[in-house]
C-alpha cells in the first residue's frame, strides 16, 4: 500500500519504521519489513531501504545493541530461557548478519548506484564494527577487526562472473588506510586460492578483477610512525601485525605470489609485467621469489620476453641473480617485429644497458651490431634514427668491433659470412662480416636517417651519441618536426607539368592503375 | 748647468716649429720676441705643442684684427648706412693692378651683354663671326661657300681668284691684252668687284629657289602619302563586308585577340627562330634537370642560392609563367613571313578559305613544335597539346575553335565571363558543382584569368587561396562515392599551373592538407598502435603533392612529410579488406614514383610486399622470412588474396586497377572480387621486379630480397595461379638471382690530420697617452666634446674680456685725445685773449703815452 503512493510515500514509511524501531524494542519486528525493502526490484527502493538499514544498525552498533561474541543458532536462543534483553540482543544480530549478507549479494547488482551504495553502507559497518567489536578479545589489547565482513566484501567485489573494475576503483580509495589494506590483501590471497582451487577454467573476469584490486594495492616505501587507521582504536598497539611494514610485505609477497602461480592469461601477463619493476618488486620481501615467474615470462618469447627483461635486469643488478645464456636469448629476443612492438623504447633502453658494459666480448657486441643493422633494414624511419645510433655506440664501444665498418684490404666476398639463422652468437661468424646494411640505409628517403647511416663512413668520433632522447621518438614527432624546419629560399617546383592525375606515362601509378 | 742643457738640447726646436707652422709665424722671428715654455720632464711620444710661444706677435695679430673688426663696429656703433666698396677685387692684394682693370673691363662688357629680363624672349644677344652678325648671315643663306657649288667644285671662278687673290698687276696685264669693248672703258677694281657681287646674289637666289622648290615638292608627296597610309590601315571595304556576314566576335574573343596582338606587338629583342627556341627550351630544362640532381645529392645548398629556378630573366615578376613558349613568332617558312595573327585581321582572303588555312597552319604549328621539342624528350605531342589548352593567359587555338565550335559555344554562352574569386571552398563548391569537366576547367580558368595578379593588388592573395579552395575540392571528390576522379585527374593541371605561380601559399595548403591527415592517423595510432587505411582523398594529396614538387629533393618541405606520411600508411595501417589492398598497393605505387628518380631505398615498401604475397599464399610460415607488423602470420585476414575458385582463376585478364576499388562502398561480386585479388598480386608482383632493378646495386640487396625470394620459392612459382603470374613470379626470382653478389668491405674515409693549433697573439689596441680610458666609445666621444666645449668656453670669456679691454682702451684714448683738445683749444683761447688784451693794453699805453 505504500508502494502506491509512490517513492516519496515508500520512504517516508520506511522512515517512520526505523524510528519505531530505535525507539522502542516491542516494534523490533519492523526490522523485518525494511529488510524484506532489500529484495525488493526497483533499485531507488533498494537504495532507501539501504539507507535504512544503515542508519539502523549504525545506531544499534553505536548503542551496542547487538550481540557480542560467538553468535549462537537463532532457533537456540530463542527456544533458551536467558532473559529478554539477551534474546533481543542475539535476534537483532542475526537481522544484522542477514543484512550484511544481503548487502555482500547487492554488489553484484545490475545497477551501479545501488552497488556503490552497498559498498559505502558495509564499509561503514566495517568501520563501526572494528570500533564497537562484536568478538570478544581474547586477550586484553588484542587487535580485532570485522575479518569476516570485510572478507564478505571482498569476495563480493572480486567476482568471477562480471569485471568490476568501476567498483573496485571506488574500493582502491579505501585502501590508502594501512588496516583495510592489510586486509585486503590477505583476503584477495584467501579468494584467489579459493576461486583457483574452485574452478577448473577460471573466467577471464575474474583475473581481471583481481589484477585491478592488486595492482592497486601500493605499499609505502618507508615504515611511517603514524599509521592510518581506517577503524579508529584508541590506542596502537606494538604487536599488532598491522603496524609492520615487514608484515605488510609479506603479506603482499604472499598475494602476488599466489596470483602468478596461476596460469594466466596472455594479456594479463603483459599488464602484470608492465608494472612488475616499478610497483611489484619494489615491494617484495624477498624479490627473487619472483624469478620463476620471470624467467618462464622471458621464454615466452614475442613481446612478453621484452617485458620479462626488465624485471629480469633489476634481479640480476640488484639481487644478483646469476642467469645462465643471458645475451644469448637476448640475442634470440631480436626480430623484426621488435622495431614495431608497442615497448620498443623500453627494451632498447635496457639493451643499451645490457650492452653497455666494456667487457663484454668482441665477437657478442659485433654479433649484437650486425644483427641489429640486418634488422634495419625491415625498420620505420623513426626506430632508424634510433638503431643506426645505437649500433654506432656499439662499435665506440668496442674498438674491437670496428673492422665492421673498416676493412682496410680486405678480400671482396661472394656472400656475407655472417649466419642469420644461428641462435648462438658465438657462432654467428658476425666479426668477419661489415655491415653493409648501413651503407644500403645511406640511400633510405628520409634525409636524417641517411644522415645518420652516414656517420660511418668517417672515422667515428670518440664521444657517444646519447640515444635516451631518440627512444620515444615517433613518426609523428618525425612528421611534426619536418613540417616546423625552416627552409631558406623559395620552395622548389617541378618543372615537368603532369598530364593528369597518374602522373606520367611511365610512372608505376599510370601502369598499374586506372581512374576507370 | 741643468738648466743650459735642457735649453741647450733643442736648440733648433723653435725654429724647427715656426717652419712647420708654415707661413703664419715669420721665418726668423726676432729672438727677443720668442717665449720659450720650460718643460720639466722630457716624455718620449708626447706632441708638445705650447713649447715656443712669441706673445708679442700674437699679440700685435690681435690688436690689428680687433682694430679691423671691433673697432669698425664700435666707430659705426651709431650708423645705420654702411659703405660698401663693391669695386672688384679693391682689397684683393693678390691681384696686380693690371689685372684687376682687365677683369673689370670684362665684367663690365659681360653686364652689358646680359639679359635685362629673362622673360624678355625678343630680345637676343646678338651673335657675331668675324664682327658680322650670326643672324644676317644666316639670313641672306648664302656667303660665298664655293663648297657648295657642284659644278664648280674644286676650281676657284677666275673672277674670284682674280678678285681675291688678283695682286695689283693682273687687271692691267688683262685690260691691256683684251682690247674689247671693255678694254674701251677699263673697268675699275671696285667696278668688277661689284659685278661679282651682283653675280654671286643672283646665283644664290637661283639657289634658293631651287631649294624651295624641292621642299614643295617633299611636302606635297608627304601629303599624299598621309592618304594613301590612312587607305592602308584601314580595311579594305570588301574584307570588312565579310566580317559584318560571319557571327559578331563576343567580349571575350575580342579581349583574346587584343591579348594576342599586344603580346605580339611589342618583341623586345630579335626574334629568335624555332631551331634557337626549342635549344633554348632544351637547356632550360637541362639546367632545371641540374638543378635538381643537385638538390637530389643534397649538395651545394648554399650556391644554390637562385630562388625559384624557373624564373627567367626576362620574367616580368607578373606570374606568368612560361612553361611552353608557344607565342606566335615572326618566322618564315619557305621563303614566305609565317605570320598567323595578322592574317586574321589584314588576309583579305575569303571567309571560307581562311578557316580552312588556318586549320592547316594550325596542325602546322602542332607538328612543328611536336619535332621541335623531341629531342628533348620530355614532353609528348599529347601532352603539350592539354597544356597549352588550360595554360594561363594564352590566346585560344583556333584549331580548337574550328573543331568543337558549337559546342564549345553552347557551353559558353550559358558560363558568365568574369567570376568573383570565392572567398570559401563553399564558395567555390557553388560554382563548379553541377557542371560538367569541360565547364569546371573553364570556370578555374576564367577565375585565374579574372583575377591575374598584375590586374589588382589584392589579387595575389585571392589566386592563393584559390589553390587552397580547389585541394579542398578534390579531396571532397575523393571523399564522394564514387570518387569522381575524372574531374580530379583533369583538375591537376590548374593546380600545377597555380602552384607554378604561388610556390609558398601552395606548399603551406598542401603542408596543412598534410597534416590534417597525419594528425587524424596519429590519434587512432595513439588510442589503438595502429590505424585503419584512410580515405581516397588523403591518398590523392600524396600523389598530387608528387606532381606538384620534385620528389628526389634531399630535403624538400612538402616531399619529406608526405614521405613520412606514406610511410606511417605502409607501417601502421593492416591490410583488412580488399580495398586496403588496393589502397596499399596504390601508395607503394605513389611511394616508388616519389624516389624514382632519386632511387632511394624505402624498407617499408618491402616489407608491406611481403606481407601482401604473404596474404596471396597458402599460409604455412616457412623459414627465411619472418611478417613485419602490421601484417600477421596467422590471423582472420591472412588470406585475404587466396583465390581458390579455378573458373576464375582460368578466365582472369590482367589489366590496370581501378582506383574506384579503393572506396570501401564499392561492392564486387565474389569472382570480380576474385580477378581484383590476381590483379592486386600481378601489380604486387611488378612492384616486386621494380624494386629488384631499384635496388639491385644496393650492397645489401640480397639480405634486403632475401625473405621476398624465400615466400616467392616457396608458394607462389608453382601453385594454382594464372599462367602469366607464374611468369612474372619467375621472372622476378630469375631477376634477383640475376644480380650480382658483390661484397666489398667498408672502409672508413680516412680523415684528415688535424693540424695542431695555431696560438697567433692576440691583437688588442694600444692605449694612447692622454686619451680618456676605460669607457665605452660613446661615453668617449661625449667626454671629448665636453672638454671641448669648456677650452672653447674658456677661450670664447678670455676673448670677450680682451675686446671689453680693447675698447676700453679705445675710449680711453677718444676721452684722452678729446681732453687734449680741448686743452689745446682753451690755451689758444687764452692765447688770443692774451694777445688782445697785450695789444689793447698796448694801445692805452699809447694813448696814454700820447
Amino acid at each position: 500500500m505504500e508502494r502506491a503512493r509512490g517513492p516519496r510515500g515508500a520512504r517516508r514509511a520506511l522512515g517512520r519504521l526505523l524510528e519505531a524501531v530505535l525507539a522502542d524494542r516491542a516494534e523490533a519486528n519492523a526490522v523485518f519489513d525494511i529488510l524484506a525493502v532489500l529484495q525488493a526490484e526497483d533499485p531507488e527502493e533498494i537504495q532507501d531501504a539501504v539507507r535504512a538499514c544503515s542508519r539502523l544498525f549504525g545506531a544499534l552498533l553505536e548503542r551496542g545493541e547487538l550481540f557480542v561474541g560467538q553468535l549462537p543458532p537463532e532457533e537456540t536462543v530463542m527456544a533458551g530461557s536467558q532473559g529478554a534483553n539477551r534474546k533481543y540482543k542475539v535476534w537483532m544480530r542475526h537481522r544484522y548478519q542477514s543484512c550484511c549478507n544481503r548487502l555482500a549479494e547487492l554488489l553484484a547488482h545490475p545497477s551501479f548506484q545501488v552497488k556503490e551504495l552497498a559498498l559505502g553502507t558495509l564499509m561503514k559497518f566495517v568501520q563501526l564494527e572494528g570500533a564497537h567489536p562484536l568478538e570478544k578479545p581474547k586477550w586484553e589489547g588484542s587487535y580485532l577487526f570485522p575479518r569476516q565482513l570485510f572478507k564478505a566484501v571482498v569476495d563480493g567485489l572480486l567476482s568471477p562472473e562480471e569485471d568490476c573494475s568501476l567498483l573496485l576503483s571506488q574500493f582502491c580509495t579505501y585502501l590508502e588506510h594501512d588496516d583495510l589494506r592489510y586486509h585486503a590483501m590477505r583476503a584477495a590471497t584467501d579468494a584467489v586460492a579459493r576461486v583457483a582451487d574452485a574452478h577448473a577454467e577460471v573466467p577471464l573476469a575474474f583475473w581481471n578483477n583481481v589484477f585491478t584490486l592488486l595492482s592497486a594495492v601500493s605499499l609505502p616505501r618507508q615504515e611511517s610512525d603514524v599509521a592510518s587507521f581506517y577503524v579508529k582504536h584508541a590506542e596502537l598497539s606494538d604487536k599488532w601485525k598491522v603496524t609492520h611494514l615487514k608484515e605488510h610485505r609479506k603479506a603482499f609477497q604472499l598475494m602476488w605470489l599466489g596470483f602468478l602461480k596461476h596460469k594466466l592469461p596472455l594479456s594479463l601477463y603483459k599488464k602484470v609485467l608492465v608494472i612488475m619493476h616499478e610497483s611489484i618488486l619494489p615491494h617484495l620481501a624477498q624479490p627473487s621469489l619472483m624469478i620463476d615467474f620471470l624467467t618462464r615470462a622471458y621464454d615466452v618469447g614475442g613481446a612478453i620476453s621484452l617485458l620479462a627483461l626488465n624485471g629480469l635486469f633489476i634481479l640480476i643488478h640488484e639481487h644478483n641473480l646469476e642467469y645462465p645464456d643471458f645475451y644469448r636469448k637476448l640475442y634470440g629476443l631480436l626480430h623484426p617485429p621488435v622495431f614495431h612492438a608497442k615497448h620498443r623504447a623500453r627494451f632498447f633502453h635496457l639493451a643499451d644497458l645490457f650492452l653497455s658494459s666494456s667487457h663484454l666480448p668482441a665477437y657478442l657486441v659485433a654479433a649484437f651490431a650486425k644483427r641489429l643493422a640486418r634488422l634495419a633494414l625491415t625498420a620505420p624511419p623513426e626506430a632508424l634514427l634510433m638503431v643506426l645510433p645505437f649500433i654506432c655506440n656499439l662499435l665506440r664501444r668496442h674498438p674491437a668491433c670496428r673492422v665492421l665498418v673498416h676493412r682496410p684490404r680486405g678480400p671482396e666476398l661472394d656472400a656475407d659470412p655472417y649466419d642469420p639463422e644461428e641462435e648462438d652468437p658465438a657462432q654467428s661468424r658476425a666479426l668477419e662480416s661489415s655491415l653493409w646494411e648501413l651503407q644500403a640505409l645511406q640511400r633510405h628517403y628520409h634525409p636524417e636517417v641517411s644522415k645518420a647511416a652516414g656517420v660511418i663512413n668517417q672515422a667515428l668520433s670518440m664521444p657517444e651519441a646519447s640515444i635516451a632522447p631518440l627512444l620515444e621518438l615517433t613518426a609523428f614527432e618525425i612528421f611534426e618536426r619536418d613540417l616546423k624546419k625552416k627552409w631558406p629560399e623559395a620552395v622548389p617546383l617541378e618543372f615537368i607539368p603532369p598530364p593528369g592525375l597518374l602522373g606520367r606515362r611511365d610512372d608505376l601509378c599510370a601502369q598499374h592503375f586506372s581512374l576507370r | 748647468m741643468g738648466k743650459a742643457r735642457a735649453t741647450g738640447a733643442r736648440p733648433k726646436a723653435p725654429g724647427a716649429r715656426a717652419g712647420a707652422r708654415g707661413g703664419r709665424a715669420r721665418p726668423n722671428p726676432n729672438p727677443f720676441e720668442v717665449k720659450v715654455n720650460r718643460q720639466k720632464f722630457q716624455v718620449l711620444g708626447r706632441k708638445t705643442r705650447h713649447d715656443v710661444g712669441q706673445p708679442g706677435v700674437s699679440r700685435a695679430r690681435a690688436i690689428q684684427k680687433r682694430t679691423q673688426t671691433l673697432l669698425k663696429e664700435y666707430k659705426e656703433r651709431d650708423k645705420a648706412n654702411v659703405f660698401v666698396d663693391k669695386r672688384f677685387g679693391e682689397y684683393d692684394s693678390s691681384l696686380s693692378a693690371e689685372e684687376k682693370m682687365m677683369r673689370r673691363f670684362a665684367l663690365e662688357q659681360q653686364r652689358h651683354h646680359e639679359k635685362r629680363n629673362i622673360y624678355n624672349l625678343n630680345e637676343d644677344e646678338e651673335l657675331t663671326h668675324y664682327g658680322q652678325s650670326l643672324a644676317d648671315i644666316e639670313k641672306l643663306n648664302d656667303i660665298v661657300d664655293s663648297d657648295s657649288d657642284p659644278e664648280e667644285r674644286g676650281t676657284l671662278s677666275a673672277e674670284l681668284t682674280a678678285a681675291h687673290f688678283g695682286g695689283g698687276e693682273q687687271p692691267h696685264k688683262r685690260a691691256s691684252q683684251q682690247p674689247g669693248p671693255e678694254a674701251e672703258r677699263p673697268r675699275s677694281r671696285k667696278e668688277l668687284i661689284e659685278e661679282l657681287i651682283a653675280k654671286s646674289k643672283q646665283e644664290k637666289r637661283e639657289r634658293q629657289a631651287q631649294r624651295e622648290d624641292a621642299l614643295e615638292l617633299t611636302e606635297k608627296l608627304d601629303r599624299d602619302w598621309r592618304e594613301i597610309q590612312g587607305l592602308l590601315a584601314r580595311r579594305p571595304p570588301q574584307a570588312r563586308s565579310t566580317a559584318q556576314e560571319k557571327p559578331q566576335p563576343d567580349a571575350y574573343d575580342r579581349a583574346v585577340r587584343e591579348l594576342g596582338f599586344e603580346m605580339k606587338a611589342q618583341p623586345s629583342e630579335r626574334m629568335k627562330t624555332e631551331e634557337e627556341l626549342a635549344k633554348e627550351e632544351q637547356e632550360r630544362l637541362q639546367r632545371l634537370e641540374a638543378e635538381r640532381v643537385q638538390r637530389m645529392l643534397g649538395t651545394g645548398e648554399d650556391q644554390d642560392s637562385k630562388a625559384p629556378a624557373h624564373v627567367s630573366a626576362d620574367d616580368l615578376n607578373d606570374g606568368f609563367v612560361l612553361d611552353k613558349d608557344d607565342r606566335r613568332l615572326l618566322s618564315y617558312q619557305d621563303g614566305k613571313m609565317n605570320v598567323q595573327e595578322e592574317q586574321n585581321g589584314e588576309a583579305s582572303d575569303s571567309g571560307n578559305s581562311e578557316e580552312e588555312k588556318e586549320e592547316e597552319e594550325g596542325e602546322e604549328e602542332a607538328e612543328d613544335s611536336g619535332s621541335s621539342d623531341s629531342h628533348s624528350d620530355l614532353e609528348c605531342g599529347e601532352e603539350s597539346e592539354e597544356e597549352s589548352e588550360q595554360a594561363p593567359r594564352q590566346p585560344p587555338r583556333r584549331r580548337e575553335a574550328g573543331r568543337g565550335q558549337e559546342a564549345r559555344a553552347a557551353a559558353r554562352t550559358e558560363l558568365p565571363y568574369t567570376f568573383a574569386a570565392p572567398e570559401s571552398s563553399e564558395d567555390l563548391r557553388a560554382l563548379l558543382t553541377g557542371r560538367s569537366v569541360e565547364e569546371q576547367l573553364l570556370v578555374v580558368e576564367r577565375i585565374q584569368k579574372c583575377h591575374h595578379p598584375s590586374l589588382a593588388a589584392g589579387n595575389k592573395a585571392k589566386l592563393e587561396k584559390l589553390f587552397g579552395f580547389l585541394l579542398e575540392y578534390v579531396g571532397e571528390l575523393a571523399a564522394e562515392d564514387p570518387p569522381d576522379l575524372g574531374v580530379i585527374d583533369r583538375l591537376v593541371v590548374p593546380l600545377y599551373n597555380l602552384c607554378q605561380m604561388f610556390p609558398d601559399a601552395a606548399s603551406e595548403s598542401m603542408r596543412f592538407v598534410l597534416r590534417d591527415a597525419m594528425h587524424e592517423m596519429e590519434g587512432t595510432i595513439e588510442a589503438k598502435g595502429r590505424a585503419a587505411f584512410p580515405g581516397l582523398d588523403v591518398l590523392i594529396y600524396l600523389k598530387i603533392a608528387g606532381l606538384l614538387f620534385p620528389t628526389s629533393d634531399l630535403w624538400h618541405p612538402v616531399v619529406t612529410p608526405a614521405l613520412v606520411c606514406l610511410s606511417q600508411l605502409l607501417t601502421k595501417c593492416p591490410v583488412l579488406s580488399l580495398p586496403d589492398a588496393v589502397k596499399g598497393l596504390f601508395v607503394c605505387c605513389v611511394f616508388l614514383d616519389y624516389v624514382s628518380l632519386s632511387q632511394r631505398f624505402i624498407p617499408e615498401l618491402v616489407n608491406f610486399l611481403l606481407g601482401v604475397l604473404y596474404m596471396a599464399a597458402p599460409n604455412q610460415p616457412g623459414p627465411g622470412y619472418t611478417l613485419v607488423p602490421p601484417f600477421r602470420p596467422r590471423g582472420k585476414h591472412s588470406e585475404l588474396l587466396v583465390v581458390s575458385d579455378e573458373g576464375d582463376v582460368a578466365t582472369w585478364q590482367r589489366g590496370s586497377l581501378s582506383l574506384h576499388w579503393a572506396s570501401a562502398r564499392h561492392t564486387q561480386t565474389e569472382t570480380e572480387a576474385n580477378h581484383t585479388r590476381l590483379s592486386c598480386l600481378a601489380v604486387c608482383l611488378a612492384l616486386v621486379r621494380r624494386c629488384v632493378h631499384l635496388y639491385g646495386a644496393l650492397p645489401a640487396f640480397h639480405d634486403l630480397m632475401r625473405p621476398l625470394r624465400a615466400l616467392l620459392a616457396q608458394h607462389l612459382a608453382g601453385g594454382r595461379h594464372p599462367h602469366e603470374l607464374q611468369e612474372l613470379c619467375r621472372s622476378a626470382l630469375a631477376d634477383m638471382e640475376a644480380q650480382e653478389r658483390r661484397y666489398q668491405p667498408l672502409v672508413c674515409e680516412r680523415s684528415k690530420p688535424v693540424p695542431l693549433k695555431l696560438f697567433t697573439p692576440r691583437l688588442v689596441k694600444v692605449l694612447e697617452f692622454g686619451k680618456k680610458q676605460g669607457s665605452t666609445k660613446e661615453e668617449q666621444e661625449r667626454k671629448r666634446l665636453i672638454h671641448k666645449h669648456r677650452r672653447e668656453f674658456k677661450g670664447a670669456v678670455r676673448e670677450i674680456r680682451k675686446d671689453n679691454q680693447f675698447l676700453a682702451r679705445m675710449q680711453l684714448s677718444e676721452i684722452m685725445e678729446r681732453d687734449a683738445e680741448r686743452k689745446r683749444r682753451v690755451k689758444q683761447l687764452f692765447n688770443s685773449l692774451a694777445e688782445q688784451e697785450g695789444e689793447w693794453k698796448a694801445l692805452k699805453r699809447k694813448k696814454f703815452k700820447k
